[in-house]
């Protein structure tokens, strides 16, 4: 037996993140209910699977409206760029608005719903229809007395649509503890989307549920989802796995002394970045270092700012000698700026996971990133930075996020809700001596590389960040003007020393000198000796030479010579 | 296929009624309300009506104007207001309140 030819078959939604929890869309030639309460989005999402059927999978559809008349929907999703009209010029689209007035109507015996019928069954043939829409198909229950006869209809309604092999979505109204108002989950059992708009703390949040799939596997999670100008995103993330790639490539701090700390290149690519601190001790600052050293490279970098207005920045950074303007103009730097409190915590996910697809960094700032914890929401401040990680992840951007620590609290433990999901965890400090507040820089942690033990002092110049050695010795850590001091200490110590080697080096060489003249003068009078002596003995060789001579001529003076004795 | 059915001496009056039948073939229900619809017109209008039956099946496009979703449908459209009556018209009680012909107390 093919199983792949019995396989359910899949129309593509074109709905962000929505094909993907449903591994390819909703159940293609049956009905799918979606449903929620008042203002949940459940017409946007079937236009949206509509416009989005008729435009990139050349599905022309059907939208039969029992509440809204076709201009007012028109008017409605124009504000999402979507052009109905046109799309109804093109033959693509059938918008058909069903009244039912149930004032006007007065039952007087057997009827059924054939009319309904043809009417769908035009629509759907004069534009070839693959795809309808029914919203809400629960009006009828109100405009139509009789309910047993409006149910049989419902149930035939259903069974012919499927007949006719079209992907349906019914929308319903949620009611009290059923699926939708009139139970329409009874005559759709194939696919169930709830939709959902919660107000958690005074913030929003809109998520989406399958709740039943029939034939297909699912997420069953509730998934956050967004509606703005482009239309419903829906984020599958809590789906992925860790099973992301990993890269070997480093990518440079901003801060030469930093890379030369994590083992001389910097953080890996692709990796997750923590720099945590009290307030003020240049965490920011640590960021921006990242910016500019990566888009000087031509990369991209989202920064994601929660405190911080993107000017309020850029003056900031300027005053560190990082100009983070031309970045910006050129394109390669976008900021966000958002206040915590402006919507929920999937919001602010959903709303960041669209902006990193949009504009598709390769760095990602976010600053700083435990402004979601208000109140106990530890929990899910927790998941949310977790979802933002792996999918930073999965895309291997690397992600750099601050985090505010409170001061008086031990640094570690305040940010223990995330540390296990970071790589490379970067503790800044204040250490306080001698009257004066400090910044000490070290690595908490950093995985797969050698990494620095050791405390640097953290300096923010008029040209950014530089790190400094500290002091460490008998007197214990010293930093700022201690450690200067402690220096220059050094520094005359040192000098001290110097001059005194200098000065034995001195009398070395004099020595040496001294001792030189006197080899020399002893030398000079052993050589005027010598001559005087090689002299002496010159005139005294002369003297005999002289008197073996004289003997020679006496000799031969009186005839023999020799011979006289 | 629309077609008209008059009176039988065919002379429009003035404040003749104008009655649309919708139906979707000749299903039995149809058949029996246009059957009833006949004899109701018969016995209380005097001649002064006209009678339009609307295939569906044949004019699908026509359903809309109407707002049609029940089969069989009869629209009032003369007098005003339009009165919507669905149903196969056996009740004729009902069709006589739905027309306006009777109290809705009585």
């Amino acid at each position: 037996m093919n199983l792949t030819r019995n396989k359910l078959l899949k129309a593509p939604t074109g709905i962000q993140g929505f094909d993907e929890i449903t591994g390819g869309g909703l159940p293609q030639g049956r009905p799918t209910l979606v449903c929620g309460g008042a203002g949940c989005g459940k017409t946007l999402f079937s236009m949206e699977f509509l416009v989005k059927g008729a435009m990139e999978f050349n599905e022309p559809g059907v939208f039969i409206a029992f509440e809204e008349t076709e201009p007012e929907l028109t008017t409605n999703v124009s504000s999402l760029g979507y052009d109905l009209d046109d799309l109804v010029a093109r033959k693509l689209l059938v918008l058909d608005h069903v009244h039912v007035e149930r004032s006007e109507i007065e039952e007087t015996g057997e009827y059924d719903l054939e009319g309904l019928f043809i009417r769908l069954n035009s629509a759907i043939d004069s534009v070839n229809a693959k795809r309808l829409v029914l919203d809400t198909v629960e009006s009828l229950f109100a405009g139509l007395p009789n309910e047993a006869v409006l149910r049989a209809e419902l149930r035939r309604l259903f069974r012919w649509l499927k007949d006719k092999g079209v992907t349906v979505v019914i929308t319903g109204e949620k009611g009290d503890g059923t699926y939708t108002r009139h139970g329409l989950e009874e005559y759709v059992s194939d696919c169930v989307i709830v939709l959902d708009h919660r107000v958690v703390d005074q913030t929003s949040t809109r998520r989406l549920r399958v709740v039943k799939y029939r034939g297909s596997a699912h997420g069953t999670n509730e998934y956050p989802f967004l509606i703005d100008s482009s239309g419903i995103s829906v984020l599958p993330i809590t789906s992925l796995g860790l099973d992301h790639e990993v890269s070997l490539e480093r990518l440079s701090s901003g801060v030469a002394e930093l890379d030369e700390m994590l083992g001389g290149y910097g953080y890996f690519r692709g990796s997750s970045v923590l720099v945590s601190g009290t307030a003020g001790t240049g965490k920011s600052s640590l960021a921006s270092h990242l910016v500019q050293t990566s888009c000087s490279r031509g990369e991209k970098v989202v920064y994601f700012s929660f405190e911080e207005s993107p000017r309020q920045i850029v003056r900031n950074m300027k005053s560190i000698g990082i100009d983070l303007e031309p970045y910006v103009a050129a394109g390669l730097l976008k900021f966000h700026s958002t206040r915590p409190t402006f919507y929920g915590l999937e919001m602010h996910l959903t709303s960041m996971y669209k902006e990193i697809k949009d504009f598709k960094p390769s760095v990602v700032i976010v600053d700083p990133l435990n402004s979601f914890v208000t109140g106990d929401n530890q929990q899910e401040a927790r998941a949310v930075s977790m979802r933002l990680i792996d999918f930073l992840k999965m895309n291997k951007i690397t992600g750099f996020f601050t985090s505010l620590t409170i001061g008086g609290s031990a640094v570690e433990s305040t940010d223990i809700f995330i540390s296990s999901l970071i790589d490379t965890w970067i503790l800044l400090r204040d250490i306080e001596s001698g009257g004066e507040r400090n910044r000490g820089i070290y690595i908490l942690k950093s995985r797969g590389m050698a990494h620095s033990n050791q405390i640097r002092e953290f300096l923010l110049t008029n040209n950014g960040i530089k790190l400094e050695k500290v002091y460490v010795g008998l007197e214990g850590v010293l930093t700022g003007s201690s450690r200067a001091a402690q220096e220059s200490k050094e520094n005359a110590e040192l000098e001290l020393l110097q001059q005194e080697i200098e000065q034995k080096k001195y009398s070395i060489e004099r020595k040496r000198r001294a001792l030189q003249a006197q080899i020399e003068a002893l030398t000079a009078g052993f050589e005027a000796e010598e001559a005087e002596i090689i002299k002496k003995l010159e005139s005294e060789n002369a003297l005999l030479e002289r008197y073996h001579s004289n003997r020679e001529i006496m000799g031969k003076s009186r005839g023999f010579s020799g011979k006289t004795k | 296929m629309m077609m008209k059915y008059y009176t039988t001496d065919d002379n429009m009056v003035e404040d003749a009624w104008i009655l649309r039948l919708y139906v979707a073939g000749q299903s039995p229900k149809c058949l029996l309300a246009f059957a009833n619809l006949k004899r109701i017109c018969e016995t209380q209008l005097n001649g002064k009506y006209k009678i339009e039956v609307i295939d569906l099946l044949e004019n699908p496009q026509l359903s809309k104007d109407d707002q049609i979703l029940a089969i069989p449908t009869l629209v009032r459209k003369l007098p005003v207001p339009v009165r919507k009556i669905i149903g196969d018209l056996s009740n004729t009680e009902r069709v006589l309140v739905g027309l306006d012909l009777m109290p809705h107390n009585s």
